[in-house]
């Protein structure tokens, strides 16, 4: 990825997104975090369960009313579309790709249908003819039979029916994709397959994708950078080899020793580092500083030296 | 038992699942042995298998399950001849199993200490205070913290890594002979996972149970098994040390799992993947049922099952390419970088003048 000349196409600006404003069990489940994605590059987002990870992919996409903060999608304000034409074209140029491929397809609608929704919707089709074409077309794109378009969900498996959610979300022709745990409900054997076919449409077609997940080492097999999210805040962003090779924040640091590696040596002498969240709610003013170019860790004032001092000793920041 | 270090002799285990459809050839002809003291993991996709295997052992299984063949050796008693009653006591006191979801295994209308103490009362007849107390230890054991405060809780109360100590407990109250973890971590955070599995080796030297681990996550697998047993359509395809399996593998379908997964240090464009998918078990194909995904298939593949070969005395391989007849073939190269690792620890082992294992290929009929 050439960062020099990059464009951003979404910015994410102080968001905030909080359930169940001003009760007794409110939850911040997004808490003021800013981060940018630049166009043609995949943005992994990782973290445990209850992060905020997918709560920051659904505020993205406008499934949520956020409580606070921008989010900006080719320079304009989400927020701010009051014309159905408007909606409309947002909602086109960006898609989702869901976690569970069996809950995600509808189990009346036939193969062709679920994929021609959107095309139907946006009335991007010129008669009946086209329209076949298109969701044949799309399904040979993402690896399926195009005799397959008039069977239902059930007669797929797991991976195939991936394929699916993917063609649906590739009929609009969109720029930036969501795909949160795309691969989760998915084998191993079959992980792979769709990882390639999603690197694949994105060299061809040119996309954008937010890829959320907590599996750490697909993650960062197909990131080109990573945000690592711990209690609705984003702790660190890097590129994706460096975050790896060189985490800065305690937390990233924990979270990447807890991953198992397929490698019994390793895994014998692989030690965890626990991490203390406490620290985080100190009551210091914490926002997101770039200690070395384009990485970028939460810090304190009083903590940017010790960062620093990381960085140097990672040799991340020369001098 | 035929060798006095095991606990469990599977032997031709068949089963199979009765549906409209017909037969689905769920498990056929599995053998394994599972010695005292030892974690042997059984890796393969969903349904390959590995979970109908244990439900076996555990005479859990479906009502249409059918087992045609085979026997299961624990004691020196087949636990197939068993009736439903005597297996009962069996359950839960000699061979006890680590659910995977902690979400939907325990009963969330008990609290959790009597959830704890059933298998007490239930299976040594101990008086409820006793069971109680004991529950309060095993509690403080697998690490839920403020135990005394907590016993009176229902699950719901609980994180889901704390409900999986809590199945965890439920299982190793009655110090299990036998303890069967199907995917115990699957449904936890990477985190959390860790803490379970250390908690599981130490409770495993503290009492020293025999594991059988149920999984498709290999990092899991390399960090826990001693032994690895790989299932592929209803059989085992290789089995061995988990150096060798991870190392030396011979099996294609074992090539493809290790390279189909990322490490943290793989790059470039496309992802070694295993093409297609796992073949109907309703008409398992005749000969190896991977050979229609297999980029090495031989023409003897799609004709006749391969039989076990040995590659040293603790590990097998079911692949025709292993037959000294077969052409040689070079593995995909994470493989190859793999076995290069493995030949230097040979090389290691014999300097540090240990008995070497032969890695000598010969043909063995099993």
């Amino acid at each position: 990825m050439d960062y020099e000349n990059a464009e951003k196409i979404l910015e994410v600006k102080h968001l905030k997104q909080y359930f169940n404003v001003g009760k007794a069990d409110e939850v911040r489940a997004v808490d003021d975090i800013s981060f940018d994605i630049y166009k043609g590059e995949t943005f992994g987002l990782v973290g445990e369960s209850g992060s905020g990870k997918t709560t920051t992919g659904r505020a993205i996409i406008h499934l949520y009313e956020p409580t606070a903060g921008e989010i900006l999608f080719n320079g304009k304000n989400v927020d701010n579309f009051t014309s159905k034409a408007d909606q409309r074209e947002f909602r086109q140029d960006m898609q989702m790709i869901f976690q569970d491929p069996y809950a995600s397809l509808n189990p009346r609608m036939k193969v062709k249908d679920i994929v021609a929704e959107g095309i139907d919707i946006n009335h991007l089709a010129k008669d009946d003819a086209d329209r076949t074409k298109q969701v044949e077309d799309l399904l040979e794109t993402v690896g399926l039979n195009k005799d397959h378009s008039s069977r239902y969900p059930h007669e797929f498996s797991g991976g195939q029916r991936q394929r699916i959610g993917i063609a649906r979300a590739l009929a609009v022709d969109p720029k930036f994709v969501i795909a949160d745990e795309p691969i989760s409900a998915l084998d191993v054997s079959i992980q792979a397959q769709v990882v390639n076919l999603m690197k694949k449409l994105q060299r061809e077609q040119g996309l954008t994708y937010l890829f959320i997940a907590h599996d750490l080492s697909m993650v960062k097999y197909i990131s080109d950078r990573i945000g690592v999210m711990h209690y609705g805040r984003m702790l660190e962003i890097a590129d994706s080899d460096e975050i790896y090779a060189h985490p800065l924040h305690d937390y990233t640091k924990s979270l990447l020793s807890a991953v198992p590696v397929p490698d019994p040596e390793f895994e014998r002498t692989r030690e965890e580092i626990a991490y203390d969240g406490s620290g985080e709610n100190d009551g210091k003013k914490r926002k997101l500083v770039e200690i070395s170019p384009r990485h970028w860790v939460r810090a304190a004032d009083d903590e940017i030296d010790m960062y620093t001092q990381r960085a140097h000793e990672a040799s991340l920041i020369r001098k | 038992m035929e060798n006095e270090k095991d606990i469990l002799e599977v032997r031709n285990l068949q089963v199979n699942f009765k549906t409209y459809a017909g037969d689905v050839k769920a498990i056929r002809n599995v053998s394994f042995d599972l010695r005292k003291g030892e974690t042997l993991a059984i890796v393969g996709e969903s349904g390959s298998g590995k979970s109908v295997t244990t439900r076996t052992i555990m005479g859990l299984n479906a009502r249409n399950a059918d087992i045609t063949s085979g026997s299961i050796m624990y004691k020196d008693q087949d636990l197939l001849k068993k009736t439903d009653q005597e297996m009962e006591s069996i359950r839960g006191q000699d061979i006890a199993e680590i659910f995977q979801d902690p979400m939907t295994s325990l009963d969330p209308t008990m609290r959790i200490g009597k959830q704890i103490a059933e298998p007490l009362m239930v299976h040594k007849g101990m008086k409820k205070e006793k069971a109680l107390a004991q529950a309060l230890e095993m509690m403080k054991l697998v690490g839920i913290t403020d135990a005394e405060n907590r016993i009176n809780d229902y699950p719901h109360q609980f994180s889901g890594g704390m409900r999986q100590r809590i199945v965890i407990a439920i299982a190793l109250i009655n110090y299990p002979e036998i303890l069967i973890a199907d995917e115990p971590t699957t449904a936890l955070d990477v985190t959390i996972q860790a803490q379970i599995l250390n908690l599981m080796k130490e409770l495993q030297d503290k009492i020293s149970t025999s594991i059988i681990f149920i999984t498709h996550d290999l990092g899991v697998v390399a960090g826990m098994a001693d032994r690895v047993a790989v299932m592929y359509a209803g059989k085992i395809v290789e089995y061995g040390t988990v150096d060798e399996i991870f190392y030396n593998p011979k099996h294609p379908y074992t090539w493809g799992l290790l390279s189909s997964m990322p490490t943290l240090d793989s790059s470039g464009d496309e992802l070694p993947s295993i093409p297609g998918t796992p073949p109907d078990l309703l008409d398992p194909p005749a000969g190896d049922a991977f050979a229609a995904r297999n980029a090495y298939a031989l023409k003897i593949d799609t004709e006749q099952e391969p039989p076990f070969f040995k590659v040293s005395d603790t590990h097998y391989a079911a692949t025709w390419l292993l037959h000294p007849d077969a052409p040689k073939v070079t593995p995909p190269e994470q493989i190859v970088a793999r076995q290069k690792k493995y030949a230097a620890m040979q090389k290691d082992l014999v300097a540090k003048q240990r008995p070497s294992v032969p890695v000598e290929e010969q043909e063995e009929q099993q």
